[in-house]
């Protein structure tokens, strides 16, 4: 059965969409775009950060524009103070949660969180900083992985399980100790699952996961590439 | 008419902001001219004086004595404003947050040291439990992040103020 195809008006602009596409596909089919953090193009979304919240006429909540499928007839706002309020919010929220030093950072300058502070415009936080305890894993040869600049956005642990098939990545614990771990809570250099490709370091869009030996400033990452590795393969993201 | 008393002052920081200050360069001249520098790192005085129109603080509160000098900083200022990642953030002193202070002192002084191995106590201030933000402490006016602010935000910020206007910067401001 073909799918079903109707409009909907994202800020006011009829778009025409296709069941089972979310806020976020339509909007970007649009040419519009929302802020995202935890997304990434090609691995199947999760609504862990809330930074992609928009309006939807009729209802009070705000609904993550990448898990959140589209009506007929929707009206959605994607840009407003209230949702710029909220954003805010949830990014100061991460930014207080672990330690992200930018200054000592291998991500620094080239940070998916860093840069989405910058263009939220905030320049200090209202809440206390948490300043956890956390190790660095330095066990595999080639890659490191800093838990003080893990957001939980589980891009690692989606590209590893989708894209590469190997599924090394988990999270263990709940709420403020949930944690990224390796197989069973293992040494990552120690993992016989991990093929050592490397999609994990270069979706994560902070200092996280990094190659090993690099300087303050020296991860770029190549977030991209896992994009169009999906595309090539025809896999419907 | 007086000019607009202003002051600058180096807590637990490395001073690169005090650098980036200072790297205004040529700004610096015209700036100069319309101020009076009260107080800092590049002054001669001694105390925090009274009536200062605008205070930048580089650095985290790190220690007891960074403590007392924020409180009789915010009493006897208008606009404070929190200079760079260590001031607005904790930054690198903030570092130390997750390791008990004897624990650090131990390490650092007899442990790590070849010699003179002692933890210093005389005419040192006590370390606080952990660095924290000035904003935890204080109201802060304003916060420039950066490692260091870029100076020319610096320079926007103070000549803003100066003339009247909110202190904001007119480019993206950044972490790091």
């Amino acid at each position: 059965m073909p799918l079903k195809r109707f409009s909907m008006r994202i800020d006011g602009e009829l778009v025409n969409v296709t069941e089972g596409m979310t806020i976020l596909q339509a909007a970007a089919a649009a040419g519009k775009s929302i802020p995202t953090l935890c997304h990434l193009e090609g691995l199947t979304p999760v609504g862990a950060c809330r930074v992609c919240i928009v309006e939807v006429s009729g209802s009070d909540r705000l609904f993550p524009a990448c898990t959140t499928p589209v009506q007929d007839g929707m009206l959605v706002i994607t840009n407003s103070a209230r949702l710029t309020s909220y954003r805010r919010i949830a990014v100061e929220l991460l930014l207080i949660e672990r330690n992200h030093v930018c200054s000592v950072c291998v991500s620094n300058n080239h940070c998916e969180l860093q840069a989405m502070a910058s263009s939220l415009a905030i320049n200090n936080v209202r809440y206390a900083y948490n300043y956890p305890k956390l190790a660095a894993d330095l066990s595999h040869p080639r890659f490191v992985l800093d838990h003080n600049r893990c957001i939980l956005c589980t891009r690692c642990i989606r590209v590893c399980a989708q894209v590469e098939g190997a599924h090394v990545w988990d999270l263990t614990s709940r709420g403020i100790n949930t944690r990224v771990v390796a197989d069973m809570d293992q040494p990552w250099g120690d993992s016989r699952s991990c093929t050592n490709c490397g999609k994990c370091v270069q979706a994560c869009p902070t200092g996280a996961l990094a190659e090993k030996g690099l300087g303050v400033e020296d991860m770029v990452k190549r977030n991209g590439k896992v994009s169009l590795l999906v595309r090539s393969r025809g896999v419907p993201a | 008419m007086k000019k607009p008393r202003i002051a600058t002052v180096w807590l637990d920081g490395c001073s690169g902001c005090h650098m980036s200050l200072l790297d205004m360069d040529t700004a610096l001249i015209s700036l100069t001219r319309k101020i009076d520098l009260v107080y800092g790192p590049l002054v001669d005085a001694q105390d925090f004086p009274e009536d200062v129109d605008v205070t930048l603080v580089e650095g985290a509160i790190s220690s007891a004595d960074d403590l007392s000098k924020i409180q009789k900083i915010r009493q006897r200022t208008r606009a404070l404003i929190s200079l760079g990642d260590c001031a607005v953030t904790g930054n690198v002193p903030a570092m130390r947050n997750s390791i008990p202070v004897n624990k650090l002192l131990q390490q650092i002084y007899v442990e790590g040291a070849q010699d003179n191995r002692a933890v210093p106590t005389d005419r040192v201030p006590a370390l606080l439990k952990q660095a924290r933000p000035i904003s935890e402490f204080v109201k802060v006016d304003y916060c420039l992040p950066g490692c260091p602010p870029p100076s020319k935000s610096i320079v926007t910020v103070i000549t803003n103020l100066l003339e009247g206007r909110r202190p904001e910067v007119n480019v993206a401001v950044k972490f790091g």
